[in-house]
């Protein structure tokens, strides 16, 4: 997988792993060309357009679009399963996700994708071993911010 | 102090966190600028403070506006202090903020190495986590290089969480640092079996990614894959490892034919769409590299187009579209089996989705044939008619376009039916394509002789009513039609039915409107049009009133804008002039005016120019001259056919106002004449030319939809000729079968005549409607067939070509960090570490130089296996590997001497034998195969395919090539039914210069305990530019019995059991003076004669092996010394005897 974007249906991004080295002036362009050509798509097309040399796959969940950019050769429909896989945990994750659950907490979407695809590929196909993996992880990140209120702080020193 | 650290907790509770900056931004959606650029100067306020969990919060908000598309690589080096924090939180942030900011050319990257080092030995195993995953979004040349051996060395960590991520992100270290690929192969070859599955998917994906690049350095590994392919049960695994398949097959072509079945199975199997699709896929693939002739393979096909049928006819538009893209890639090698399926395609045009329609027009692309073209090209006019959106009706006017003149217009029959097609399709409004119209009618014309009359009627038509294209401002596109219509006319002139109206047609007005290519044209033409006229009567009252035409006509365009136009004109008005003197004073001179024009103007291929050889001694490169200073060389522009012009400055506006309201008058009064009956309609011709009004831009111009198709009168629609056409053909199957009919009465007086059912009708019996004659493209005398090397030297993955098979060197190793740390790092790994350099180095040195050889042999050897999937792979590692699972105790002491042996291995390992050889062709010949499916074999009778490869060693084509061998009484060459005892095969290719490839025959067996030779002949034609011969080569095929055997795998239990029943015969051979080690022998024996080891004890060993028709062979082979003893058991007496004695023969070879 080269990219993955994910957008508002207002076309605003929300979410962009990028697995292949672009520039700044790149990335923009190509999620810009993107966005737009897949927001004029009709909502009973295929989810499946070719682009440049590579194939978008693409699939919309509620106001959100999901799309990634694969080689010619990938195949579209474990792409699409992918889409899907991601969207499964981000719905356990969150408890039934929302476009705003992405927006203020972007940075948990971010880790959770980390997870389950490392440089564009499926690293983790369970599930489970994706959520106990960021569960554990948080638990770390509690952990070290066990919140020490100003008081305190003024006490240790 | 105290208060300094009170401030900055005080000052961070007042700190906007990510949350706020959210909220904020989305508050702000007026000024949603001026509020983020607050925010930045908030955040690099945050940035210059000391507290880490301020700094860890202004990067994670930074994070968030870079992905809104704000630059903010300034902050670049704050985000390397975030990363580096020891606390997870912070880090973790970092890290992601790098991921999403950093790219190659961020500097401050290489500052990072000894942090990411030191998070990668990191005791916590989440450090490591995302120290890799952030690494795999950024990681550069430098760093791969310098963390290559770290990355190495976390695949063996005790963590499968760890293993699996490091093992992922060693492919983007080898894409960025291609040396690594070589020393880490091993241990990530290894991972493939490592005991997490997460793991072992992980390894096959990046090496299945590696070899979809570079597949030849890989296909050792393919008995591997095929034994995680028929034992693994995740899907995504499968479809990775399927796909590398798909990527090796087209090496070897033997791999394909293992394939085929295991792939059958799962499409059988599975229920997973995306599974299928890969392996329907793969099957193509497979397919298209293997050549045809097999006879299950069309059984294959036709399973895949089956499971395609079942995709396309799915509700989700998905399945649909993907379906449809796997038949176009069918239909390029097995176009028969799709064409069935036309109806589902067509019903596919009619589709909501474009994209679905887009496809299935490809599909059509290539389903036609002579049979179908006008049937298929009538169904896409209607469609032309019905489309919405111009973007698809041009489309499908292309398409019309392609499909018609593909391959050199090889499906149209009927040319008088294309030239209308063209016709109608000018009638399209507002399309792109004119001028792709303009030069299938400009092609047409020239190159097909027969039809120039036609078309020039056509032409004529057309120019007379040229009116129609130009008339609306939306149709300018099409305009470019009339440049060839005027040509065509002029050119061909001879052909015009009536000169002097299509002269006048040519010369109105009007046509100063159009663009000035097209007026240049008209105006040449108009000068061809007039040397006819004059040649066909000169002093007759056509020519004088042709000469006054042109006389009072022409110097409208000699004012022309356009240069081109003007020079024309004012040089053929001359020209008319001065003839128009010379006439006066009674001079003949419509010979000369003719000859003007005299020629013909042949096509030239498009890479002629290419081809031109360059002269010997003339070396492009030299200069001629002293190179000037500085050289100022103007590359010229190449000149397309039709000059896309700009409508001039100079030309008055309200002309085009004007056009808008001529065609709305007209499209009114044509109204208007419809419904009046007792409007006496004008020929088109005589049509008033209007003239420009004053003023007109201040009428209220209404744009009027025509929604009606525009019809050209007087030109004869396309339907006429399909329905002609059909006629035509009725006719002559009809006029065939009297004939046939008359020669089978004839017939029946002599006895037997062969039976021809005339059923459906084959592409061949269709005769071409004329005459025709394709004049083919000029090429340069002595062209060179040039191939175009098209592979992009940039590509990252060239550099991953590379021999994996090869023992490392000593220089290969990976740079390990050379100095001491500063700190010593405590970490898990480390006791781990030590070892595992030092196996690096050990290995170098202890790697036999035999690994290519024994790979290569190994996979031919499996190969060469008749394929029992589940237990192939047992067989498998005896070839190679000397120690076997079954008796892996027993010869540790054989193992050095390997190297020695290793040349004498090498030889007769390989599978193709010569067969024959001349000095045109050459044959060689695969190991006698089986059919995959043995046990249906195992009743009727017993098949046995024989693959030869042909090989072309001469300069010249090699065609026509036929296969013939003489049955005998025991054995026959299957032939496709209704053909004769004796009749030749024909092979299903033709060799290019320097080509080979592989066809298979199948041979039906009576007996097979003896051996059989048969004599053979290939007859085929030698093509050269000038000249073909015919030539023949004859040859002998010998079936020994051994290739009636089948690798089958046996237990030891039941292997005791059938010794034990007493059924078979005994008998036994000994060979002397084998030198050679026992596990070699065995190799042998399992590679030549198709035995596999059932067990093996010290020097001695059972083998077990079984027949297409089901006889047991058993052997218990025994060495002491150099003498060998074969005692072998076997329910056939004589099978055995000959099986022995091929035995015997092989080891007297060597």
């Amino acid at each position: 997988m080269q990219f993955m974007l994910l957008f508002s249906r207002q076309g605003k991004l929300r979410l962009q792993k990028w697995y292949v080295p672009l520039s700044d002036k790149e990335r923009k362009k190509i999620s810009r060309d993107l966005v737009q050509t897949i927001l004029a798509r009709k909502p009973k097309m295929c989810s499946f357009l070719e682009w440049r040399d590579l194939k978008i796959v693409y699939k919309r969940y509620a106001s959100l679009y999901f799309c990634c950019a694969v080689e010619d050769q990938d195949n579209e429909l474990i792409t699409l399963e992918i889409i899907h896989r991601y969207v499964e945990l981000l719905d356990k994750y969150f408890g039934s996700v929302c476009e705003l659950d992405i927006i203020f907490n972007f940075e948990k979407a971010y880790f959770i994708l980390d997870e389950f695809l490392l440089g564009g590929e499926a690293q983790e196909t369970s599930k489970k071993n994706v959520l106990k993996a960021i569960e554990q992880a948080d638990l770390l990140q509690e952990e070290a911010e066990v919140p020490r209120s100003v008081l305190e702080e003024i006490g240790l020193t | 102090m105290a208060l300094k650290i009170v401030k900055g907790s005080i000052d961070r509770m007042f700190d906007k966190n990510l949350q706020d900056l959210v909220r904020g931004i989305r508050n702000h959606k007026e000024e949603e600028a001026k509020y983020i650029s607050t925010c930045i100067d908030e955040i690099k306020q945050e940035l210059k403070q000391d507290n880490i969990a301020v700094k860890a919060n202004a990067v994670c908000k930074l994070t968030y506006l870079q992905m809104l598309g704000y630059d903010v690589s300034w902050a670049a080096f704050n985000i390397v202090e975030v990363m580096s924090s020891s606390k997870f939180t912070y880090k973790r942030i970092g890290y992601l903020a790098a991921s999403q900011c950093f790219h190659e050319s961020t500097d401050v990257i290489m500052l990072t190495t000894n942090q990411i080092r030191k998070d990668l030995s990191s005791p916590n195993q989440y450090d490591t986590g995302v120290a890799l995953t952030g690494l795999s979004c950024f990681v550069t040349p430098d760093l791969a290089r310098d963390l290559a051996n770290d990355i190495m060395t976390l695949m063996s960590h005790t963590k499968p969480y760890i293993r699996k991520k490091a093992v992922l992100i060693m492919y983007k270290v080898f894409l960025k640092y291609p040396e690594s690929l070589r020393p880490a192969f091993p241990r990530l070859k290894e991972k493939l079996e490592d005991p997490d599955p997460g793991v072992q998917s992980a390894a096959v994906n990046v090496i299945c990614e590696l070899a979809r690049r570079n597949p030849k350095n890989y296909l050792s590994l393919a008995p591997l894959f095929f034994k995680l392919m028929t034992s693994s049960t995740n899907n995504w695994v499968l479809i990775k490892i399927i796909k590398l398949f798909g990527a090796l097959t087209p090496l070897e072509p033997r791999l394909g034919k293992k394939l085929i079945e295991p792939l059958t199975n799962l499409i059988h199997s599975t229920s997973a769409m995306s599974l299928l699709y890969e392996c329907v896929n793969t099957v193509i693939a497979v397919l298209i590299s293997l050549s045809s002739g097999m006879p299950n393979h069309s059984a294959s096909i036709q399973l895949c187009v089956q499971k395609l049928r079942i995709l396309i006819e799915d509700s989700d538009q998905n399945l649909k579209y993907l379906g449809l893209l796997a038949m176009s890639k069918i239909l390029k090698t097995h176009p028969k089996s799709v064409q069935s399926h036309k109806d589902l395609i067509l019903q596919c045009l009619d589709d909501k989705d474009e994209s679905i329609r887009l496809r299935a027009l490809d599909l059509l692309y290539g389903m036609v044939s002579k049979k179908n073209l006008m049937e298929i090209v009538k169904k896409l006019m209607l469609h032309v008619d019905k489309a919405e959106g111009t973007t698809y009706r041009d489309e499908l006017l292309t398409k019309i376009i392609d499909i018609c003149s593909q391959s050199n217009y090889q499906y149209i029959t009927n040319f008088e039916w294309y030239i209308s097609i063209l016709v109608e399709l000018t009638r399209l409004e507002g399309t792109r394509h004119g001028h792709l119209i303009a030069s299938q009618m400009l092609d047409v014309a020239i190159r097909v002789k027969a039809i120039r009359g036609f078309a020039v009627a056509q032409m004529a038509t057309l120019l007379d009513n040229a009116h129609l294209l130009t008339g609306n401002v939306q149709r300018k596109g099409i305009c470019e039609v009339l440049y060839a219509a005027a040509w065509i006319c002029g050119e061909f002139s001879e052909h015009l039915e009536n000169p002097m109206q299509t002269l006048e047609a040519m010369l109105r007005p009007k046509v100063a409107t159009l663009p000035g290519h097209i007026q240049a044209v008209y105006v040449q033409n108009a000068a061809k049009l007039f040397a006819t006229v004059l040649k066909s009567g000169e002093g007759s009252a056509d020519s004088t009133a042709a000469q006054e035409m042109m006389i009072e006509r022409l110097p409208l365009f000699v004012q022309s804008a356009n240069l081109e136009v003007q020079e024309r004109a004012s040089c053929i008005l001359q020209l008319v002039k001065y003839i128009q003197k010379l006439q006066q004073k009674d001079v003949e001179i419509a010979e000369e005016v003719i000859a003007l024009f005299a020629g013909e103007l042949n096509p030239v291929a498009p890479k002629a120019q290419k081809k031109v050889p360059v002269p010997e001694g003339l070396d492009l490169d030299a200069w001629i001259n002293e190179p000037p200073s500085e050289s100022e060389s103007e590359d010229e522009q190449p000149r397309a056919i039709f000059s896309k012009e700009e409508p001039k400055y100079s030309r008055p506006r309200h002309t085009e106002v004007d056009e808008k309201e001529l065609a709305k008058r007209r499209e009114v009064r044509k109204q208007e004449q419809a419904s009046n009956p007792f409007y006496i309609k004008s020929s088109p011709s005589s049509q008033k030319v209007y003239q420009e009004g004053p003023g007109v831009e201040h009428i209220p111009v209404v744009q009027i939809d025509l929604t009606v198709p525009l019809k050209v009168p007087g030109l004869p629609m396309s339907d006429q000729y399909v329905k002609l056409e059909e006629e035509r053909r009725q006719k002559d199957r009809a006029d065939k079968k009297k004939k046939e009919k008359k020669k089978r009465k004839e017939k029946r007086g002599g006895g037997r005549g062969k039976k021809h059912d005339s059923g459906p009708e084959s592409e061949e019996d269709i005769t071409p409607a004329h005459m025709v004659d394709i004049v083919t493209e000029e090429m340069p005398e002595n062209a060179l067939p040039s191939d175009d090397d098209d592979k992009d030297p940039n590509d990252p993955h060239k550099a991953l070509d590379i021999d994996l098979d090869k023992p490392l060197a000593d220089n290969e190793k990976l740079p390990v960090r050379s100095h001491r740390a500063a700190e010593v790092l405590k970490s898990p790994t480390e006791d781990e570490d030590e070892p595992v350099v030092q196996s690096e180095e050990t290995s170098v040195v202890a790697a036999p130089p035999t690994s290519t050889t024994s790979e290569v042999s190994d996979l031919d050897f499996w190969l060469s296996n008749a394929p029992v999937p589940s237990n192939a792979q047992e067989a498998a590692p005896v070839a190679a590997d000397p120690v076997p699972e079954a008796a892996s105790g027993a010869a540790p002491d054989s193992e050095p001497e390997e190297p020695k042996d290793t040349e004498a291995e090498e030889t007769p390992m390989s599978n193709y034998c010569l067969l024959a050889e001349n000095s045109y062709i050459k044959m060689m010949l695969e190991d006698a195969d089986q059919v995959n499916d043995i046990q249906g074999n195992l009743q009727d009778g017993s098949q046995v395919v024989v693959s030869v490869i042909f090989e072309n060693k001469c300069e010249s084509f090699l065609k026509s090539m036929e296969f013939n061998v003489l049955d005998s009484l025991n054995s026959k060459l299957q032939r496709p039914e209704g053909s004769g005892a004796h009749d030749a095969l024909s092979v299903p290719f033709q060799l290019p210069p320097g080509v080979s490839n592989e066809a298979r025959f199948v041979f039906t067996m009576q007996s097979i305990v003896m051996p059989q030779k048969l004599k053979g002949t290939l007859t085929f034609i030698v093509k050269n530019e000038d000249s073909s011969t015919h030539e023949k080569l004859e040859f002998k095929l010998h079936f020994t019995c051994s290739s009636y055997l089948i690798t089958t795998p046996c237990y030891s239990d039941a292997f005791a059991k059938l010794l034990e029943s007493g059924d078979l015969k005994c008998s036994s051979v000994k060979l002397e003076g084998i030198s050679m080690p026992f596990h070699h022998l065995l190799a042998k024996i399992c590679f030549h004669h198709h035995f596999s080891v059932v067990e093996r004890i010290d020097s001695c060993a059972s083998m077990y092996s079984r027949s297409i028709q089901g006889h047991h062979v058993c052997l218990l082979v025994k060495t002491s010394e150099q003498t060998v003893s074969i005692d072998a058991k076997c329910d056939e007496p004589t099978l055995l005897g000959n099986v022995l004695d091929e035995i015997k023969q092989t080891f007297s070879q060597c």
